[in-house]
Protein backbone atom coordinates (compact mmCIF):
# COMPACT_ATOMS: atom_id res chain seq x y z
CA UNK A 1 0.00 0.00 0.00
CA UNK A 2 1.26 3.49 -0.73
CA UNK A 3 0.46 6.77 0.91
CA UNK A 4 1.21 10.46 0.45
CA UNK A 5 2.48 12.56 3.36
CA UNK A 6 2.17 16.30 2.97
CA UNK A 7 4.96 17.78 5.08
CA UNK A 8 5.16 21.03 3.13
CA UNK A 9 5.51 24.08 5.33
CA UNK A 10 6.90 22.09 8.25
CA UNK A 11 10.52 22.37 9.21
CA UNK A 12 12.76 19.95 11.07
CA UNK A 13 12.06 17.60 12.67
CA UNK A 14 8.36 17.37 11.74
CA UNK A 15 8.76 15.96 8.19
CA UNK A 16 11.03 13.23 9.56
CA UNK A 17 8.68 12.49 12.49
CA UNK A 18 5.72 12.23 10.10
CA UNK A 19 7.66 9.90 7.81
CA UNK A 20 8.88 7.68 10.64
CA UNK A 21 5.38 7.49 12.14
CA UNK A 22 4.12 6.02 8.86
CA UNK A 23 7.10 3.72 8.42
CA UNK A 24 6.73 2.37 11.95
CA UNK A 25 2.97 1.93 11.64
CA UNK A 26 3.82 -0.99 9.36
CA UNK A 27 0.76 -0.28 7.25
CA UNK A 28 2.49 0.98 4.14
CA UNK A 29 5.23 -0.28 1.86
CA UNK A 30 5.61 2.84 -0.23
CA UNK A 31 5.48 6.51 0.73
CA UNK A 32 5.53 9.75 -1.17
CA UNK A 33 6.67 12.56 1.11
CA UNK A 34 6.03 16.11 -0.08
CA UNK A 35 8.48 18.65 1.33
CA UNK A 36 9.31 22.24 0.46
CA UNK A 37 12.94 22.67 1.43
CA UNK A 38 16.17 20.96 0.44
CA UNK A 39 16.93 20.41 4.11
CA UNK A 40 13.70 18.46 4.60
CA UNK A 41 14.39 16.47 1.43
CA UNK A 42 17.82 15.47 2.76
CA UNK A 43 16.52 14.71 6.26
CA UNK A 44 13.61 12.57 5.07
CA UNK A 45 15.88 10.66 2.69
CA UNK A 46 18.44 10.05 5.44
CA UNK A 47 15.76 8.87 7.89
CA UNK A 48 14.23 6.50 5.32
CA UNK A 49 17.58 4.91 4.54
CA UNK A 50 18.29 4.52 8.27
CA UNK A 51 15.04 2.49 8.55
CA UNK A 52 16.17 0.20 5.74
CA UNK A 53 13.91 1.80 3.14
CA UNK A 54 15.07 2.66 -0.37
CA UNK A 55 14.75 5.99 -2.12
CA UNK A 56 13.00 5.26 -5.39
CA UNK A 57 13.14 8.79 -6.73
CA UNK A 58 13.15 12.43 -5.78
CA UNK A 59 11.26 14.62 -8.19
CA UNK A 60 10.73 18.33 -8.17
CA UNK A 61 7.14 19.14 -7.50
CA UNK A 62 5.89 22.69 -7.45
CA UNK A 63 8.30 24.69 -5.35
CA UNK A 64 9.46 21.62 -3.44
CA UNK A 65 10.10 17.93 -3.81
CA UNK A 66 8.32 14.62 -3.68
CA UNK A 67 10.54 12.01 -2.06
CA UNK A 68 9.34 8.54 -3.02
CA UNK A 69 10.53 5.80 -0.68
CA UNK A 70 9.85 2.05 -0.57
CA UNK A 71 10.25 -0.70 1.95
CA UNK A 72 12.91 -3.19 0.85
CA UNK B 1 22.91 24.60 -9.21
CA UNK B 2 19.62 23.12 -8.07
CA UNK B 3 19.56 19.36 -7.99
CA UNK B 4 23.34 19.17 -7.77
CA UNK B 5 24.35 16.74 -5.07
CA UNK B 6 25.04 18.62 -1.87
CA UNK B 7 28.38 17.23 -0.69
CA UNK B 8 28.14 19.21 2.55
CA UNK B 9 25.00 17.30 3.53
CA UNK B 10 27.07 14.09 3.67
CA UNK B 11 28.65 12.79 6.87
CA UNK B 12 32.08 14.04 5.92
CA UNK B 13 30.57 17.28 4.71
CA UNK B 14 29.15 18.19 8.10
CA UNK B 15 32.26 16.94 9.91
CA UNK B 16 34.50 19.11 7.74
CA UNK B 17 32.31 22.15 8.40
CA UNK B 18 32.55 21.42 12.15
CA UNK B 19 36.35 21.19 11.89
CA UNK B 20 36.43 24.40 9.88
CA UNK B 21 34.42 26.34 12.48
CA UNK B 22 36.45 24.71 15.26
CA UNK B 23 39.66 26.09 13.79
CA UNK B 24 38.32 29.55 12.92
CA UNK B 25 36.64 30.31 16.27
CA UNK B 26 39.79 30.03 18.44
CA UNK B 27 41.65 31.98 15.74
CA UNK B 28 39.11 34.80 16.05
CA UNK B 29 39.92 34.80 19.74
CA UNK B 30 43.62 35.04 18.88
CA UNK B 31 42.79 37.92 16.55
CA UNK B 32 41.01 39.85 19.28
CA UNK B 33 37.68 38.31 20.30
CA UNK B 34 37.10 37.64 24.03
CA UNK B 35 38.30 34.48 25.80
CA UNK B 36 36.56 31.26 24.74
CA UNK B 37 34.26 33.51 22.71
CA UNK B 38 35.63 33.26 19.20
CA UNK B 39 32.03 32.86 18.17
CA UNK B 40 29.02 33.13 20.47
CA UNK B 41 25.73 33.85 18.77
CA UNK B 42 23.96 34.80 22.01
CA UNK B 43 26.76 37.06 23.29
CA UNK B 44 27.24 38.67 19.91
CA UNK B 45 23.56 39.45 19.40
CA UNK B 46 23.57 40.90 22.92
CA UNK B 47 26.59 43.04 21.98
CA UNK B 48 24.73 44.29 18.91
CA UNK B 49 21.76 45.26 21.08
CA UNK B 50 24.16 47.14 23.34
CA UNK B 51 25.85 48.95 20.44
CA UNK B 52 22.43 50.20 19.38
CA UNK B 53 21.80 51.46 22.91
CA UNK B 54 19.00 49.00 23.64
CA UNK B 55 20.58 48.05 26.97
CA UNK B 56 22.87 49.87 29.34
CA UNK B 57 25.57 47.28 30.04
CA UNK B 58 28.56 49.36 28.97
CA UNK B 59 30.94 46.38 28.78
CA UNK B 60 29.01 44.55 26.06
CA UNK B 61 28.39 47.03 23.25
CA UNK B 62 29.75 46.31 19.80
CA UNK B 63 28.17 45.49 16.43
CA UNK B 64 29.57 42.03 15.83
CA UNK B 65 30.33 41.57 12.14
CA UNK B 66 30.32 37.77 12.59
CA UNK B 67 26.53 37.83 13.03
CA UNK B 68 26.10 40.01 9.94
CA UNK B 69 28.35 37.59 8.05
CA UNK B 70 26.40 34.52 9.21
CA UNK B 71 23.17 35.85 7.73
CA UNK B 72 24.67 37.25 4.53
CA UNK B 73 26.89 34.20 3.94
CA UNK B 74 23.87 31.92 4.26
CA UNK B 75 21.93 34.25 1.96
CA UNK B 76 24.68 34.00 -0.68
CA UNK B 77 24.78 30.20 -0.43
CA UNK B 78 21.00 29.96 -0.60
CA UNK B 79 20.89 32.09 -3.75
CA UNK B 80 23.82 30.34 -5.40
CA UNK B 81 22.28 26.91 -4.87
CA UNK B 82 18.73 28.08 -5.55
CA UNK B 83 17.56 27.38 -2.01
CA UNK B 84 16.39 30.88 -1.14
CA UNK B 85 12.76 30.29 -0.24
CA UNK B 86 10.92 33.21 1.35
CA UNK B 87 8.49 31.77 3.88
CA UNK B 88 6.84 32.68 7.17
CA UNK B 89 3.70 32.33 9.20
CA UNK B 90 4.55 29.48 11.56
CA UNK B 91 3.52 31.10 14.86
CA UNK B 92 5.99 34.01 14.65
CA UNK B 93 5.00 35.58 17.98
CA UNK B 94 5.64 32.27 19.75
CA UNK B 95 9.04 32.06 18.10
CA UNK B 96 9.75 35.61 19.29
CA UNK B 97 8.97 34.62 22.90
CA UNK B 98 11.03 31.42 22.61
CA UNK B 99 13.92 33.52 21.28
CA UNK B 100 13.62 35.87 24.26
CA UNK B 101 13.79 33.09 26.82
CA UNK B 102 16.47 31.17 24.92
CA UNK B 103 18.61 34.30 25.21
CA UNK B 104 17.74 34.86 28.86
CA UNK B 105 18.73 31.25 29.67
CA UNK B 106 21.92 31.52 27.61
CA UNK B 107 22.92 34.71 29.46
CA UNK B 108 22.48 32.99 32.83
CA UNK B 109 25.03 30.43 31.63
CA UNK B 110 26.99 33.06 29.66
CA UNK B 111 26.96 31.61 26.18
CA UNK B 112 25.02 29.85 23.47
CA UNK B 113 25.63 26.18 22.57
CA UNK B 114 28.44 27.27 20.24
CA UNK B 115 30.19 29.03 23.09
CA UNK B 116 29.51 26.14 25.46
CA UNK B 117 31.46 23.97 23.01
CA UNK B 118 34.21 26.57 22.67
CA UNK B 119 34.43 27.04 26.44
CA UNK B 120 34.84 23.29 26.88
CA UNK B 121 37.52 23.15 24.20
CA UNK B 122 39.34 25.99 25.97
CA UNK B 123 39.41 24.04 29.23
CA UNK B 124 36.51 25.76 31.05
CA UNK B 125 35.01 23.00 33.23
CA UNK B 126 31.86 25.04 33.84
CA UNK B 127 30.97 24.35 30.21
CA UNK B 128 30.41 20.69 31.16
CA UNK B 129 27.49 21.82 33.32
CA UNK B 130 26.25 24.03 30.49
CA UNK B 131 26.42 21.23 27.92
CA UNK B 132 24.70 18.79 30.28
CA UNK B 133 22.00 21.43 30.79
CA UNK B 134 21.70 21.86 27.03
CA UNK B 135 21.21 18.12 26.61
CA UNK B 136 18.63 18.06 29.43
CA UNK B 137 16.68 20.99 27.96
CA UNK B 138 16.61 19.47 24.49
CA UNK B 139 15.64 16.11 25.97
CA UNK B 140 12.63 17.76 27.64
CA UNK B 141 11.76 19.40 24.32
CA UNK B 142 11.79 16.07 22.50
CA UNK B 143 8.93 14.77 24.66
CA UNK B 144 6.78 17.55 23.29
CA UNK B 145 7.96 16.94 19.72
CA UNK B 146 7.10 13.26 20.04
CA UNK B 147 3.64 14.03 21.38
CA UNK B 148 2.65 16.25 18.50
CA UNK B 149 3.98 19.70 19.47
CA UNK B 150 4.48 21.88 16.40
CA UNK B 151 4.25 25.53 15.46
CA UNK B 152 2.20 25.00 12.32
CA UNK B 153 3.03 25.32 8.63
CA UNK B 154 4.87 28.20 7.04
CA UNK B 155 3.55 29.86 3.92
CA UNK B 156 5.39 31.06 0.88
CA UNK B 157 5.73 34.82 0.92
CA UNK B 158 7.20 37.75 -0.99
CA UNK B 159 10.91 37.74 -1.68
CA UNK B 160 11.05 41.09 0.12
CA UNK B 161 9.89 39.44 3.35
CA UNK B 162 12.73 36.93 3.11
CA UNK B 163 15.16 39.80 2.66
CA UNK B 164 14.15 41.67 5.83
CA UNK B 165 16.74 40.25 8.24
CA UNK B 166 19.54 40.27 5.63
CA UNK B 167 18.68 43.93 4.96
CA UNK B 168 18.72 44.73 8.68
CA UNK B 169 22.18 43.12 8.83
CA UNK B 170 23.34 45.17 5.84
CA UNK B 171 22.00 48.25 7.62
CA UNK B 172 24.04 47.42 10.72
CA UNK B 173 27.16 47.04 8.58
CA UNK B 174 26.52 50.43 6.95
CA UNK B 175 26.08 52.02 10.40
CA UNK B 176 29.43 50.54 11.45
CA UNK B 177 31.13 52.02 8.42
CA UNK B 178 29.52 55.45 8.93
CA UNK B 179 30.23 55.48 12.66
CA UNK B 180 33.41 53.44 13.22
CA UNK B 181 34.96 53.11 16.63
CA UNK B 182 37.05 56.12 17.59
CA UNK B 183 39.85 55.17 19.98
CA UNK B 184 38.94 56.05 23.56
CA UNK B 185 35.38 57.14 22.77
CA UNK B 186 32.37 55.18 23.98
CA UNK B 187 30.08 56.57 21.32
CA UNK B 188 30.27 57.61 17.70
CA UNK B 189 27.09 58.93 16.14
CA UNK B 190 24.30 56.53 17.00
CA UNK B 191 26.52 53.60 17.99
CA UNK B 192 27.84 52.73 21.43
CA UNK B 193 31.25 51.12 21.83
CA UNK B 194 32.58 49.36 24.93
CA UNK B 195 35.88 50.73 26.20
CA UNK B 196 36.47 47.77 28.51
CA UNK B 197 35.10 44.27 29.02
CA UNK B 198 34.20 41.71 26.37
CA UNK B 199 32.61 44.34 24.13
CA UNK B 200 35.97 46.08 23.78
CA UNK B 201 37.63 42.87 22.59
CA UNK B 202 37.18 42.13 18.95
CA UNK B 203 39.04 40.99 15.88
CA UNK B 204 39.42 43.58 13.08
CA UNK B 205 36.10 44.32 11.40
CA UNK B 206 37.06 42.89 8.02
CA UNK B 207 38.45 39.68 9.53
CA UNK B 208 35.30 39.13 11.61
CA UNK B 209 33.09 39.84 8.63
CA UNK B 210 34.93 37.49 6.27
CA UNK B 211 34.97 34.65 8.83
CA UNK B 212 31.26 35.22 9.43
CA UNK B 213 30.50 35.14 5.71
CA UNK B 214 32.48 31.96 5.11
CA UNK B 215 31.01 30.18 8.15
CA UNK B 216 27.51 31.32 7.15
CA UNK B 217 28.02 30.00 3.62
CA UNK B 218 29.20 26.54 4.64
CA UNK B 219 26.85 26.22 7.59
CA UNK B 220 23.91 26.86 5.25
CA UNK B 221 25.14 24.12 2.91
CA UNK B 222 25.71 21.60 5.70
CA UNK B 223 22.64 22.53 7.85
CA UNK B 224 25.02 22.73 10.83
CA UNK B 225 22.95 22.88 14.03
CA UNK B 226 24.16 22.30 17.57
CA UNK B 227 20.64 21.78 18.96
CA UNK B 228 19.65 19.46 16.11
CA UNK B 229 22.79 17.44 16.82
CA UNK B 230 21.49 16.46 20.25
CA UNK B 231 17.80 16.39 19.33
CA UNK B 232 18.31 13.97 16.43
CA UNK B 233 20.37 11.69 18.65
CA UNK B 234 17.65 11.66 21.31
CA UNK B 235 14.64 11.22 19.00
CA UNK B 236 16.03 9.28 16.05
CA UNK B 237 19.31 7.84 17.39
CA UNK B 238 20.83 9.67 14.42
CA UNK B 239 24.37 10.98 14.69
CA UNK B 240 24.62 12.96 11.45
CA UNK B 241 24.52 16.50 12.89
CA UNK B 242 26.27 15.34 16.05
CA UNK B 243 29.33 14.55 13.92
CA UNK B 244 29.62 18.24 13.08
CA UNK B 245 29.21 19.39 16.68
CA UNK B 246 31.81 16.95 18.02
CA UNK B 247 34.17 17.82 15.16
CA UNK B 248 33.88 21.47 16.20
CA UNK B 249 34.80 20.67 19.81
CA UNK B 250 37.75 18.46 18.88
CA UNK B 251 39.10 20.88 16.26
CA UNK B 252 38.74 23.84 18.64
CA UNK B 253 40.47 21.87 21.41
CA UNK B 254 43.45 21.10 19.16
CA UNK B 255 43.57 24.67 17.84
CA UNK B 256 43.48 26.03 21.40
CA UNK B 257 46.39 23.77 22.37
CA UNK B 258 48.38 24.93 19.35
CA UNK B 259 47.60 28.60 20.09
CA UNK B 260 48.35 28.13 23.80
CA UNK B 261 44.78 29.10 24.67
CA UNK B 262 43.89 25.93 26.61
CA UNK B 263 43.62 26.49 30.37
CA UNK B 264 41.86 23.73 32.28
CA UNK B 265 39.86 24.55 35.42
CA UNK B 266 36.64 25.92 36.85
CA UNK B 267 37.71 29.16 38.54
CA UNK B 268 38.77 32.36 36.79
CA UNK B 269 37.73 31.23 33.34
CA UNK B 270 37.09 34.07 30.87
CA UNK B 271 33.54 35.48 30.93
CA UNK B 272 32.26 32.61 33.10
CA UNK B 273 31.02 31.91 36.63
CA UNK B 274 31.04 28.80 38.79
CA UNK B 275 27.41 28.57 39.94
CA UNK B 276 27.11 24.98 38.71
CA UNK B 277 23.38 24.51 39.20
CA UNK B 278 22.57 27.69 37.28
CA UNK B 279 25.07 27.02 34.53
CA UNK B 280 23.10 23.81 34.08
CA UNK B 281 19.63 25.32 34.48
CA UNK B 282 20.30 28.40 32.33
CA UNK B 283 21.46 26.28 29.44
CA UNK B 284 18.63 23.79 29.99
CA UNK B 285 16.16 26.64 29.49
CA UNK B 286 18.01 27.73 26.35
CA UNK B 287 18.11 24.16 25.01
CA UNK B 288 14.40 23.68 25.70
CA UNK B 289 13.54 26.91 23.87
CA UNK B 290 15.85 26.13 20.93
CA UNK B 291 14.28 22.69 20.65
CA UNK B 292 10.74 24.08 20.62
CA UNK B 293 11.81 26.64 18.00
CA UNK B 294 13.56 24.07 15.77
CA UNK B 295 17.14 25.32 15.73
CA UNK B 296 20.13 26.56 17.66
CA UNK B 297 20.84 30.31 17.48
CA UNK B 298 23.34 29.84 14.67
CA UNK B 299 20.95 27.74 12.64
CA UNK B 300 18.24 30.37 13.13
CA UNK B 301 20.56 32.96 11.55
CA UNK B 302 21.34 30.64 8.63
CA UNK B 303 17.65 29.85 8.07
CA UNK B 304 16.88 33.57 8.19
CA UNK B 305 19.47 33.94 5.42
CA UNK B 306 17.54 31.32 3.40
CA UNK B 307 14.45 33.53 3.58
CA UNK B 308 12.82 31.98 6.66
CA UNK B 309 10.99 34.93 8.22
CA UNK B 310 10.03 32.91 11.30
CA UNK B 311 13.69 32.24 12.06
CA UNK B 312 14.28 35.98 11.60
CA UNK B 313 11.60 36.70 14.20
CA UNK B 314 13.31 34.26 16.57
CA UNK B 315 16.56 36.21 16.09
CA UNK B 316 14.79 39.48 16.90
CA UNK B 317 13.30 37.78 19.96
CA UNK B 318 16.80 36.84 21.08
CA UNK B 319 18.02 40.41 20.62
CA UNK B 320 15.12 41.77 22.67
CA UNK B 321 15.69 39.00 25.22
CA UNK B 322 19.27 40.21 25.70
CA UNK B 323 17.98 43.72 26.45
CA UNK B 324 15.55 42.35 29.03
CA UNK B 325 18.32 40.20 30.51
CA UNK B 326 20.58 43.21 31.05
CA UNK B 327 17.97 45.85 31.86
CA UNK B 328 16.30 43.57 34.45
CA UNK B 329 19.59 42.25 35.89
CA UNK B 330 18.87 38.69 34.83
CA UNK B 331 22.20 38.12 33.07
CA UNK B 332 25.14 36.60 34.92
CA UNK B 333 28.63 38.07 34.99
CA UNK B 334 32.02 36.65 35.99
CA UNK B 335 31.00 37.66 39.55
CA UNK B 336 28.09 35.24 39.51
CA UNK B 337 24.37 35.30 38.90
CA UNK B 338 22.39 38.44 38.26
CA UNK B 339 20.00 39.38 41.11
CA UNK B 340 16.98 38.09 39.22
CA UNK B 341 18.58 35.34 37.15
CA UNK B 342 17.02 32.50 39.11
CA UNK B 343 13.52 33.96 38.84
CA UNK B 344 14.01 34.45 35.10
CA UNK B 345 14.97 30.82 34.56
CA UNK B 346 11.90 29.64 36.49
CA UNK B 347 9.59 31.95 34.55
CA UNK B 348 11.26 30.86 31.30
CA UNK B 349 10.65 27.19 32.05
CA UNK B 350 7.02 27.92 32.90
CA UNK B 351 6.54 29.75 29.60
CA UNK B 352 8.22 27.01 27.55
CA UNK B 353 6.16 24.32 29.27
CA UNK B 354 3.00 26.33 28.62
CA UNK B 355 3.88 26.63 24.92
CA UNK B 356 4.86 22.96 24.74
CA UNK B 357 1.70 21.68 26.38
CA UNK B 358 -0.76 23.92 24.56
CA UNK B 359 0.55 23.81 20.99
CA UNK B 360 0.03 20.14 20.31
CA UNK B 361 -2.00 18.94 17.41
CA UNK B 362 -1.66 15.81 15.35
CA UNK B 363 -0.26 16.97 12.07
CA UNK B 364 -0.22 13.85 9.89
Amino acid sequence: MSKIIDARGFSCPQPVLMTLDEIRSGEVTELEVLVDTDTSKENVSRAAVSQGWTIIKVREEGDGYAVVIKKD
Amino acid sequence: MKGMKNVFASRWGIISVGIFIGILAPLLQKWGNPGNMGICVACFERDIAGALGFHRAAVVQYIRPEIIGFVLGALAAAYLFKEFRPRLGSAPIVRFVLGMFAMIGALVFLGCPWRAALRLSGGDGNAILGLLGLIAGIWIGTFFLKSGYNLGRTKETHVTAGWMLPLIMLGLLVLMLIYPHVQGQDKNGVLFYSLKGPGAMHAPLLVSLIVGLVVGFFAQRSRFCTMGAIRDLVIFRQTHLLGGFIALIVAAFITNIVLNQFHAGFANQPVAHTAHLWNFAGMALAGFAFCLAGGCPGRQLFMAGEGDGDAAVFVLGMIVGSCIAHNFDLASSPNGLGPHGVAAVIVGFAVCLFIGFTMRKRIA
